[in-house]
């Protein structure tokens, strides 16, 4: 019994030494796939590639921060957009690897897939250092995404009743245009105007390319913009027959759920009705 | 002489048994009124005709709230809580529930401790995002369609947070997020009540949305209750 005790007792202290450096060696360090990224080596480059825009503090109030539209992230609140985890939790480091690789479009963020693997990771190290969040918070848990079924007429259909019933049309329009009833009063967290999503003028989103990402957006939100999370109200493969439904809304890029909708008479006449002629952007519309 | 002391002492112990079964409530009172002084900017009226389901739940449209009055200049929807001199508390187990309906918040401003469940319903027969805007806790924002199940939701942290509907731009709340069970929040008349306060130096602070904070001293020696009265300067926009 003595032993047993006395065992336990040697575990816990070791626990509570131990706990502290596990703490902190999240802050400071990053860890994406097999790189490692250390805020050291960021620093250099932060001050180097970053720091115009998004501030010597990293609260986004760099010297070029007052002229851009989107205004930089805001390290310091470690608000961010583009997360694999649910809304209100701190994104992974493979997130924030992402956003730097990827960029944001239709946002003043470049892509910097021009520095290497090994320089985004230590920018990420990096960033985490301006937010005590990190210090006392874990990443989120990442949203499950179960794998995605098979795209069928029936799936397209249902997500078309998942956009009503949701009332997503209610900022992004009945077309996805971003021209909803309530398009126009939205801002964001800074209380700066904000545009919702125009599905028909693009073929990329703000957080990505592909099904997943789409996926992502909507249960994950967009945190510091008005894009709330679905999470709560959306079951994982309802989510995926609105993934395929809100690909047909994106007449100027071609994709297999657009081809199978414009096979259909509904969707063929939906599709002609919305397109506009010209460049995608809308100049040149024929109304 | 053995009998009159029998009775003065069972008199003594019965007048001090009579002393602290009185001492119920354990502890000072805080009371008091806020008021404002001046002319409050006028409130607008809600057009909601873009929200049919809601627009005809106001036969007449209700007015924004940033300012809201009672009779005799009473200042309404003002949380009065005592910012010093009391411990922290853990949070108690009922939750602070937080309703939309009718495209507007119930109540405006909703007062509740650190790391207690807040409860969010939507009565409405519309989609609404509940979006609180802290800048010291972590900012989170979840739809939440008719007839979906309440929200539960806490923060771990003290602050005065704004909340919006991103699809409705009219609708604004506040949740007071407190670190301890000693507030109130006025309506009507204006008054409030911080009662069971043990004796000791108190700071209390009243705030508005509109017109800022203000703070008063007040000291609590025993059972009684002090008057402490708030007046806030009005502002004409």
């Amino acid at each position: 019994m003595r032993t047993m005790n006395i065992s336990k007792l040697i575990l816990g202290i070791v626990a509570f030494l131990v706990a502290p450096i596990v703490v902190s060696a999240q802050q400071g360090e990053s860890h994406i796939g097999k790189v490692s990224g250390h805020a050291d080596a960021g620093r250099q480059l932060y001050f180097r590639y970053c720091w115009g825009c998004h501030g010597f503090r990293g609260d986004g109030n760099g010297e070029n921060g007052q002229y851009l539209n989107i205004l930089p992230r805001n390290f310091v609140a470690a608000t961010f957009k583009c997360r694999s985890t649910p809304t209100g939790t701190l994104p992974t480091d493979q997130d924030l690897f992402n956003s730097l690789e990827r960029g944001l479009i239709n946002s003043n963020m470049p892509s910097w897939i021009e520095l290497t693997d090994q320089n985004r990771a230590d920018l990420v190290a990096f960033i985490k250092m301006f937010s005590p969040r990190w210090k006392t918070e874990k990443a989120g848990d990442p949203i499950p995404v179960p794998p995605e079924p098979k795209l069928t007429l029936e799936s397209i259909k249902h997500g078309q009743q998942l956009f009503q019933k949701l009332e997503c049309w209610k900022c992004h329009g009945q077309e996805g245009r971003g021209d909803g009833p309530s398009a126009s009063t939205l801002t964001d967290s800074n209380d700066q105007p904000i545009r919702p999503y125009n599905f028909a003028a693009g073929s990329r989103f703000k957080c990505g390319t592909t099904n997943h990402d789409v996926y992502k957006i909507f249960m994950s939100g967009l945190d510091g913009t008005p894009m709330p999370s679905f999470a709560d109200v959306v079951k994982p493969d309802e989510a995926w027959d609105l993934v395929h439904f809100l690909r047909t809304l994106q007449v100027a890029h071609k994709s297999p759920e657009l081809t199978l909708w414009e096979s259909t008479k509904e969707g063929a006449e939906q599709v002609a009705l919305s397109k506009v002629k010209g460049t995608p952007t809308g100049s040149g519309v024929e109304q | 002489m053995r009998a009159t002391a029998g009775y003065v002492v069972g008199i003594a112990a019965l007048a001090a048994c009579a002393v602290i079964v009185h001492a119920g409530p354990s502890g000072g009172t805080v009371s008091g009124k806020v008021t404002y002084e001046g002319t409050p900017a006028k409130q607008k009226p809600i057009d909601m005709s873009k929200e049919p389901s809601c627009a005809k739940q106001h036969p007449t449209p209700i007015t924004s709230e940033t300012v809201v009055t009672g009779p005799s200049n009473a200042l309404d929807n003002v949380v009065v809580y005592v910012s010093a001199g009391a411990p922290d508390e853990s949070a108690p187990g009922q939750a602070a529930k937080f309703e939309q309906k009718g495209c507007q918040y119930i109540p405006h401003v909703l007062a509740f401790q650190v790391n207690q469940t807040l409860e969010i319903s939507n009565a409405d027969q519309t989609s609404h995002n509940i979006h609180p805007l802290p800048k010291v806790n972590r900012e989170w924002n979840k739809s939440q369609p008719p007839g979906s199940a309440p929200i539960d939701e806490k923060y771990d942290k003290p602050e005065f947070i704004p909340v919006k509907c991103n699809i409705h731009p009219w609708m604004h709340g506040n949740f007071a997020v407190l670190k301890n069970s000693h507030y109130a929040v006025t309506e009507g008349e204006g008054g409030f009540s911080l009662a069971d306060l043990p004796p000791g130096k108190y700071t209390i602070t009243a705030w508005h949305e509109s017109y800022g904070d203000q703070s008063q001293d007040v000291t609590i020696s025993g059972n009684e209750t002090k008057t402490v009265n708030f007046v806030f300067k009005a502002k004409p926009y």
